[in-house]
């Protein structure tokens, strides 16, 4: 940005803004409450002693604030997220109008079912849809995030270990090296020693290395399928096979599942647990960073102790199982304290009704063909890490900036200032300098045309010496770059008031 | 399709570029057995109008909180919700933008989580809090994980009167950890020996404030006794709003405070999205789980804030990681933030003085019932009645007259006798006069 002085601050319609803590004061306030009446409190001496400290703001002066800093925020709704493993595609606004209804959004989680039949009818409906889409005979709606769901699966397996008498013999679970980082603390969590596969040269698991690791201590094996390469695991019918046949479960982290919706399902593949970002398969504004909601899909093998609650047809009428005496199964326990992500089941569903049966087999084509337009036309000027085709997302690293003085990261912030989002950084981390591109299926040819010609034009510079383009970006955002080994160095993670003005001496 | 953007020509040209003859030649890594070519038992794309109304349809099946006297808590809360709130969250550049990995780009949502944390830091009266996490009971099983981490212990001592689907989501993962769990019988008291029941292995006491019955108590005995064993005291808050009124736990020797955060800024949404509050103390900040905003300056010396002390998570410990979670509630964080600030100090404690006042009104008159019993001496907004009829059956039957009347106890203690007879009931400052005589009344109906 340039470095003109302005005496506010501001530049143009870009404005600086306090903490709310710096622009409050005592006695404003934003909500017109009633004066209580002052009945004989209750509290028994515990009464609250002293101010809490929450500065005073009038309702302009909030509206004004946030407004403000709304407009320091990249949205995709106002521009192109490539950035890959995260799936960042339109949010339609009827499925937020749908999750608004007060029949769904004001609805107690503890009223008496007979008060909630369409609520039931909604969570049975979207597993209904996972179920088929999947092809999976039964699904757990509760956990919260991929995360959450990918621990929902472990506990699953582990439960079913239990119940043969092998908990204790079989402690290991096989995790490529290419995972999420949620994976292995997943598997940490649930009480699982972990044992990464490398990788091929090809970006899959290594088959031989993994045979070579299969044995009686191992409880199952953690793969994304398409994996975190954006390559599809060819030899997923065998790893599936040979896990089962040393005694072993299958879990597969179903992050990825927009690229194959329509086209495959999951449960032909050999899959025993799958768990479903709801939000990046089937749309959830990502809101910053969540909330998300992760079902997951389950083999006849492990649905037995999916996890409380869940609900059950019953004639025509649906229950919701709430407590294992009521189980006719084998819950392995619960995971929240209600019944999951309401608000983005109706969503998801909200979304597969949109899109139906054959819009949502085209989601996939369109996420894979979008893609592989990218990688087609960029793998001339910059490395592909892999042979094609690609499945929804296309991987390149840092070889075409050799020599150059411009480093992966450089290259992200240089497409700030060209309005982009970066692509996924650093990470897979099989592959140096990893940039992860991902255009999902929303993107219209010309947006990726657009954004094609900008990736060839940063290239073009980089290796034209152009250095300073790079390593001085971005200049046109809100902020430069920030310090943060200074922020991770001396942590401050909360506004405090400034210290009284100390009387002269 | 509208969603879909390509045409058939795009497509076809896109082909070409790839040098692919047909879609089919992208999908040549999927094993030929596994590609689906028929069709899905699922109908095709409908249009807005066919969603909106097979959803609505649905959605009117419902008795929804703000039609009815709803007196319905233990654990979630029907609050009133400013306008402001879902008009601010709805704004593209929030509801639309990703986890702020690119922080020159993302200061609104950083700033919006550094004052989120601040906020959360000032209600529990801690040092510290993280940028949230998915709710109250998943918060406060990772405070116990954490509190293992910490003391190098794990056996984990917790209160009966701790919400029974906290205890269940502590004891799943204890279980899988391999970690023990003592958890106490329920007592509608309040009277329960904690301290006994700690010792030389004990990591973490988890009491809950205002407890599961809707009883207050001074914490500072029982975390007196907690760090005298060496461990620690964690607080679990499902009522967020009961901090405008009662002392802070921090004051009171906690050392984790973790709260359920929907009742400020978030609708019920019949159990989620919600937002877990987590706040320690400075000291343990580097075994928080979660995600943390910290303010920094940027290359030309202007303040910013980043995500950071990311060292402690999964995607840099990986199996080593303080926990597995990979995000936050950003969302409903930014709904609490907006909301508490709307409501400011003043705000916030006149809030909770309502919510007190109305339940203390709502004791009044259900007390003034033949036969109703109300068991919580000191409350919040929420409190135990005992009824002469089994507490379902009294529940099931006010529902049939319009009155959602609480949470029978033993929908949440099943197989639990003691409990059999016992509602708890909540009330806010949503519930009028009107709505608290249409309960008595039909209390006094199905009791009669």
């Amino acid at each position: 940005m340039s470095n003109k002085q302005t005496h506010t601050g501001h530049r143009g319609l870009v404005y600086e803004e306090a903490l709310i803590f710096e622009r409050g004061r005592d006695g404003a306030c934003g909500v017109d409450l009633p004066e209580p009446e002052g009945v004989t409190p209750r509290l028994n001496g515990m009464a609250r002693k002293g101010a809490i400290g929450l500065p005073g703001l009038s309702e302009p002066e909030v509206m004004r604030h946030f407004v403000r800093l709304s407009q320091k925020n990249y949205s995709i709704d106002a521009g192109f997220y490539p950035l890959g493993s995260c799936t960042m595609k339109h949010n339609p606004r009827l499925n937020e109008k749908m999750a608004r209804l007060p029949g769904f959004a004001d609805v107690h989680p503890l009223q008496p079912q007979s008060t909630v039949p369409g609520a039931l009818e909604l969570m049975s409906e979207l597993g209904r849809w996972l179920m088929e889409l999947t092809g999976m005979p039964a699904v757990a709606m509760s956990p919260k995030a991929g995360a959450h769901g990918e621990l929902c699966g472990l506990m699953a397996i582990r439960a079913a270990l239990e119940a043969r008498g092998e908990a204790d013999t079989r402690t290991r679970v096989l995790v490529p090296e290419s995972a999420h980082g949620t994976n292995p603390a997943t598997a940490a969590a649930c009480g699982f020693s972990v044992d990464a596969i490398p990788a091929t040269e090809d970006g899959r698991v290594d088959l031989a290395a993994f045979e070579a690791k299969l044995g009686e201590d191992v409880a199952g094996i953690m793969l994304t399928n398409p994996n975190t390469c954006g390559l599809f695991e060819r030899d997923i019918r065998k790893i599936a096979d040979a896990v089962h046949d040393a005694g072993g479960y299958f879990y597969c982290d179903g992050a990825n599942f927009n690229a194959i919706v329509g086209r495959v399902k999951p449960g032909d593949l050999g899959v025993d647990a799958m768990h479903i970002n709801l939000h990046k398969t089937f749309s959830t504004p990502h809101g910053g960073g969540g909330p998300g909601a992760g079902p997951v899909v389950l083999s006849d093998a492990l649905a037995p102790f999916a996890p409380l609650p869940y609900v059950v047809k019953e004639g025509d009428k649906l229950r919701l199982i709430e407590d294992e005496a009521a189980s006719d199964a084998d819950p392995f326990g619960r995971m929240v304290a209600f019944h999951g992500q309401m608000g983005m089941f109706v969503r998801a569903l909200s979304y597969m009704m949109s899109h139906g049966s054959d819009g949502l087999r085209q989601v996939a084509e369109d996420a894979v063909l979008n893609a592989n337009y990218v990688l087609a036309s960029l793998k001339d000027v910059m490395s592909a890490s892999f042979e094609g085709p690609c499945m929804h997302e296309a991987l390149f690293d840092d070889r075409f900036l050799k020599g150059t003085g411009v480093e992966t990261l450089d290259f992200a912030k240089a497409m700030i200032d060209e309005g982009y989002h970066p692509m996924t950084v650093y990470f897979p981390l099989v592959v140096h300098g990893a940039m992860l591109i991902e255009p999902t299926e929303t993107e219209s040819k010309s947006t990726l045309d657009v954004f094609i010609g900008c990736m060839r034009e940063l290239t073009r510079a980089a290796k034209a010496g152009e250095t300073e383009r790079f390593t001085n970006a971005p200049e046109l955002t809100p902020r430069r770059r920030l310090d943060e080994t200074a922020a991770a160095r001396k942590p401050i993670l909360r506004w405090t008031p400034p210290a009284p003005a100390q009387a002269a001496e | 399709m509208r969603y879909l953007p390509l045409t058939a020509d795009d497509r076809q040209q896109m082909l070409g570029v790839i040098g692919a003859k047909s879609i089919d030649d992208l999908f040549v890594d999927v094993p030929e057995a596994a590609r689906i070519d028929h069709a899905f038992d699922l109908p095709p794309h409908q249009g807005e109008l066919e969603v909106e109304r097979a959803l609505s349809a649905m959605a009117a099946k419902n008795v929804s909180a703000g039609t009815v006297p709803f007196f319905v808590g233990a654990g979630a809360y029907k609050h009133h919700v400013p306008a402001t709130v879902d008009h601010l969250i709805q704004r593209s550049e929030f509801l639309t933008s990703y986890t702020p990995y690119q922080p020159e780009i993302s200061q609104g949502t950083l700033q919006y989580l550094f004052e989120f944390q601040t906020q959360v830091a000032l209600l529990t009266g801690m040092e510290v809090a993280n940028a949230s996490m998915y709710d109250g009971s998943t918060a406060c099983s990772e405070a116990v994980q954490m509190a293992h981490r910490v003391t190098r212990r794990t056996k984990a001592v917790l209160s009966g009167n701790l919400h029974p689907h906290y205890r269940a989501v502590i004891e799943t993962n204890s279980r899988f950890a391999g970690d023990a769990v003592v958890a106490l019988e329920a007592n509608v008291t309040g009277t329960e020996d904690l301290a006994a029941q700690i010792d030389g292995e004990t990591s973490c006491v988890v009491v809950q404030y205002p407890d599961f019955f809707g009883n207050i108590q001074d914490l500072s005995a029982i975390a007196a006794a907690a760090h005298e064993q060496g461990a620690l005291l964690i607080v679990a808050i499902p009522e967020i709003v009961s901090m405008g009124a009662l002392r802070a736990p921090g004051e009171m020797g906690a050392d984790i405070v973790v709260a359920e955060g929907q009742s400020i800024g978030n609708p019920l949404n019949f159990g989620g999205p919600y937002v877990g509050l987590f706040a320690t103390r400075q000291k343990y900040v580097r075994q928080m789980p979660g995600r943390l905003a910290g303010e920094t300056v940027d290359v030309d010396g202007r303040r910013g804030y980043v995500l950071t002390l990311s060292t402690r998570e999964q995607h840099i410990r990986r199996e080593k990681a303080t926990s597995n979670i990979c995000t936050n509630s950003g969302l409903c964080c930014l709904a609490f933030t907006i909301h508490l600030s709307l409501l400011g100090e003043q705000g916030f404690t006149r809030l909770a003085a309502l919510n007190h006042e109305s339940a203390c009104k709502l004791a009044g008159d259900l007390e003034q019932v033949a036969g109703v019993d109300v068991l919580t001496q000191a409350f919040f907004n929420e409190f135990t009645i005992r009824t002469p009829k089994p507490a379902v059956e009294v529940i099931d039957a006010l529902a049939e007259k319009g009155v959602l009347g609480g949470v029978p106890a033993s929908r949440l203690m099943p197989g639990n006798e003691a409990v059999r007879d016992l509602i708890i009931v909540a009330a806010t400052e949503v519930n009028t006069d009107a709505d608290r005589a249409a309960y008595k009344a039909a209390l006094a109906e199905v009791l009669s």
